[in-house]
């Protein structure tokens, strides 16, 4: 697959500050209601303090696409972005698996996958955290050269990553071990 | 009716069973949900044999309630009451987080919570699925490890349920510390870390029911609302101008731990005995180096503002709190003759992991540390621990015995005003002066002796929350801070300090947006938010069955807030006795309550409050 062009979301995990308005702006823009579980950027605090805003790395390979079985994945070759077809998806759950940061769920009320659509290029999530000043959540545009898929992690990887960070080494074993 | 769930659980754990109860449009109309819809089903459960139901004892109710506004308006939070083990009423005690969020998602605007599981147990709601589950590997244990427990359990147990889900996320957690467990009146209802219910001892009436922790998951939306496009517009508005609050959002209360002390002469140091320091190591600037997020909230708030503060590589190694905030700084701070950041960071660490609230349990330490300064207790009845002003590890020591009734700990544990008394009994010598309470609760750390914070003379002994210093007293009863205003915050359950830069018309409007109904500022002050009021006056008034407070000799401030200021610029300064009794008498009169403090039957009736006047005859509190 050729390096696509578009658009990324750049995150940096120590300054979500765990406000969640991100989830509130992407599932009334996504499910017009306010649907954390059905957002397509989830925050997740296994520990406290240690809120991990987990969406679509965007691999340069896309694992994901490459799995699907029933042809319900694409790739927008604008921004980047996975497409779901929800009424080619079947829920096998496959692409869960093929992503390396096992970012893809199902919709909580319909038999389909949710994938981050990056808005069409103006992700409302991003709009919601920058509003806030937070920066958390960054536009940027798609390098060339540079691997997504190295920054691809599930988010216990990413808890452990950041309460080492934040926490130092023993304070972060003994909130998650 | 919209912006609700609908459904309330009632879970009764000595029965084991659970099922579902709902309310009128009425109900909900004139009690909103969370502290209002509090007062209304205590009262109508409890009410009639108020003055013998033990707050610790397997006939109270504990409630958990979100609100309408729940979710919708920016700083979710949810409401924790029953009847108080502190004030022997119903407090309201609100703490921010995502368990209201979780619990409406799953379908649920409430739970009812009734008897005593057989063994320690814990509650697990995800969407329909409701089970009581056993909770014995985590019973004794402390905030950290019980936490990581039931994350990682919880997860498990979702996961198992539904496969091909994807990676599933952590539930919201309401527990309690071994301060719940073992029943003490200070002990606070927690989620996440250092996020607590405190006013009321709510912890303690978890642990009477042998509850360990309440987990929620909810996988569906939020319910609809009535507007969607003006609760939108409206949510952007409030927003908007809170991210214009740049000095709380840069550093949360966290500033004034200096700036109460040193500029508005009303913070608590030493046991109250003074309200004025000018400690440069307290400065907002000296926490700050300890902070590992500078913005850190809950559910849609734009303020976040909560630090973390940790403890890296010093004497504390691994301590962790928030920013601390202010009422930390000053009853974990200040009070205990503490200035400095790390030993507060430590202290406060402490008190979390215990499950004590840090006001409650704060305030029975600042007594202990005074008497012991006094001589009236000594080393060998303190178990050779020494509470100096300062001694930060003898104030950790001594948490501890609370949080687990050892020793001393036991009379500790009972909280300030319960505490003076037994020592009292004990030593055969009134120390009831240095208990700094209302009511049985410990007050904020806002003095009013100064006149320069936002609490006045009647704040606190007229407020139906006691010493509750997000729900005071004032007059006019439409002032900003005024109590009538805190029942719409804590029934419609959402942070307040998103309220602060709010009209209540604009509250009334958002409320009007989701719900559909309208409500007048007319119908708020001279209805709905008295009606409120006058039923948590009642059962306030009610008590029992260990204590009844007085009408009127009791709505006072405490002996300590009578004497003069010893120090600072406004040395000498105290509260003059004509005038709290003229001001206490004009609140009695703009509320409704007579010459004594007690509801007017005439009110009562107009409000179709006729039972209450009823009950309130029976026990001679009207004749």
């Amino acid at each position: 697959m050729s390096q696509i062009k578009g658009v990324w979301i750049e995150r940096s995990y120590e300054l979500c500050s765990g406000c969640r308005r991100c989830e509130i702006a992407c599932s009334l823009y996504h499910e017009g209601k306010i649907w954390p579980e059905a957002s397509r950027i989830r925050i997740f605090m296994f520990v406290p303090g240690v809120e991990i805003p987990h969406l679509c790395f965007q691999c340069e390979d896309y694992p994901c696409v490459k799995a699907c079985p029933a042809d319900a994945l694409s790739v927008n070759s604008q921004t980047g972005a996975v497409k779901v077809n929800s009424s080619k998806c079947n829920g096998c759950g496959l692409c869960i698996d093929a992503c390396p940061g096992k970012v893809p769920h199902m919709h909580p009320e319909k038999n389909h996958i949710t994938i981050c659509d990056l808005c069409n290029g103006n992700p409302k999530c991003v709009e919601a955290c920058q509003e806030g000043g937070w920066n958390a959540l960054k536009l940027t545009s798609r390098k060339i050269g540079f691997s997504y898929r190295a920054s691809a992690k599930t988010p216990e990887q990413l808890t452990i990553e950041v309460a080492k960070k934040l926490f130092g080494e023993e304070t972060a074993k003994e909130v998650w071990k | 009716m919209r912006g609700y769930s609908e459904k309330f659980l009632e879970i009764d754990l000595s029965e084991e069973n659970v099922k579902e109860v709902r309310f009128s449009d009425n109900i909900l109309r004139n009690y909103i949900g969370g502290r209002g819809l509090a007062a209304k089903i205590l009262w109508d459960r409890l009410g009639r044999r108020w003055e013998e139901i033990d707050p610790l004892g397997q006939e109270n109710i504990l409630l958990v309630l979100t609100g309408p506004l729940t979710g919708y308006f920016p700083g979710a939070k949810v409401c924790i009451s029953g009847k108080s083990p502190q004030s022997n009423g119903v407090i309201g005690s609100t703490v921010a987080g995502e368990f209201g969020v979780d619990l409406k998602c799953a379908g649920y605007d409430g739970l009812i919570i009734a008897g005593k599981a057989e063994k320690p147990s814990y509650i697990f709601i995800c969407d329909s699925q409701v089970e009581i589950k056993d909770a014995t590997p985590i019973w004794g244990k402390k905030a950290r490890e019980t936490l990581r427990f039931l994350v990682k359990k919880s997860i498990n147990d979702i996961r198992a349920a539904m496969p091909n889900y994807g990676e599933v996320k952590e539930p919201s957690i309401l527990y309690v510390g071994p301060a719940g467990e073992n029943m003490t009146r200070v002990a606070a209802v927690l989620t996440k870390y250092t996020h607590g219910a405190g006013y009321g001892g709510y912890g303690g009436v978890m642990g009477a029911k042998n509850l360990k922790a309440i987990v929620a998951k909810g996988f569906g939306p939020l319910p609809e609302v009535y507007d969607k496009e003006k609760v939108i517009e409206l949510f952007k508005e409030f927003s908007e101008k809170n991210f214009g609050m740049e000095r709380f959002r840069r550093w949360g209360t966290g500033k004034a731990g200096y700036s109460v002390g040193a500029e508005t002469s009303s913070e608590p140091i030493r046991n109250w005995q003074e309200e004025w320091h000018n400690e440069e190591s307290f400065r907002g600037e000296e926490f700050d180096k300890y902070w590992v997020k500078k913005y850190w909230g809950d559910f849609g708030c734009p303020i976040t503002c909560l630090k973390i503060a940790v403890l890296k590589n010093e004497k504390f190694k691994g301590a962790m709190c928030d920013n601390p905030d202010y009422e930390l700084e000053a009853y974990l701070g200040t009070n205990l003759g503490i200035f400095n950041p790390k030993d507060n960071i430590y202290l406060s660490y402490v008190i979390n992991e215990l499950g004590l609230c840090g006001i409650q349990g704060g305030a029975v330490l600042g007594l202990a540390a005074e008497l012991y300064e006094k001589g009236i207790l000594g080393k060998e009845e303190f178990d050779g621990i020494e509470p100096k002003w300062g001694n930060t590890e003898a104030f950790a020591a001594l948490a501890e015995k609370m949080a687990y009734r050892q020793g001393i700990g036991d009379v500790l544990a009972e909280g300030v005003y319960r505490a003076a008394r037994k020592i009292g009994e004990m030593k055969k010598i009134d120390v009831s002066k240095y208990a700094v309470h209302e009511k049985g609760v410990a007050i904020g750390a806002h003095g009013v002796r100064s006149g320069r914070d936002y609490v006045t003379n009647i704040s606190y002994a007229c407020s139906v929350q006691a010493g509750d210093h997000t729900s005071v007293a004032m007059i006019p009863l439409d002032h900003g801070d005024s109590e009538l205003q805190t029942i719409m915050h804590d029934s419609a359950v959402y942070c307040f300090f998103n309220a602060f830069k709010l009209e209540d018309v604009e509250i009334f409007r958002f409320y009007e947006a989701v719900t559909g109904w309208k409500l007048s500022k007319e119908e708020w002050y001279g209805e709905k938010a008295l009606r409120i009021l006058h039923l948590q006056r009642a059962m306030l008034l009610l008590g029992g069955p260990d204590i009844r407070w007085k009408p009127k000799v009791d709505d006072d401030n405490p002996p300590r807030f009578w004497e003069p200021l010893p120090t600072g610029p406004y040395k000498g300064k105290t509260l003059d006795r004509k005038i709290f009794e003229q001001d206490r008498l004009e609140y009695y009169r703009l509320v409704g309550w007579d010459e004594n403090g007690v509801p007017r039957p005439e009110i009562l009736r107009a409000l179709g409050l006729h039972d209450v006047e009823a009950k309130l005859r029976e026990a001679d509190l009207i004749n």
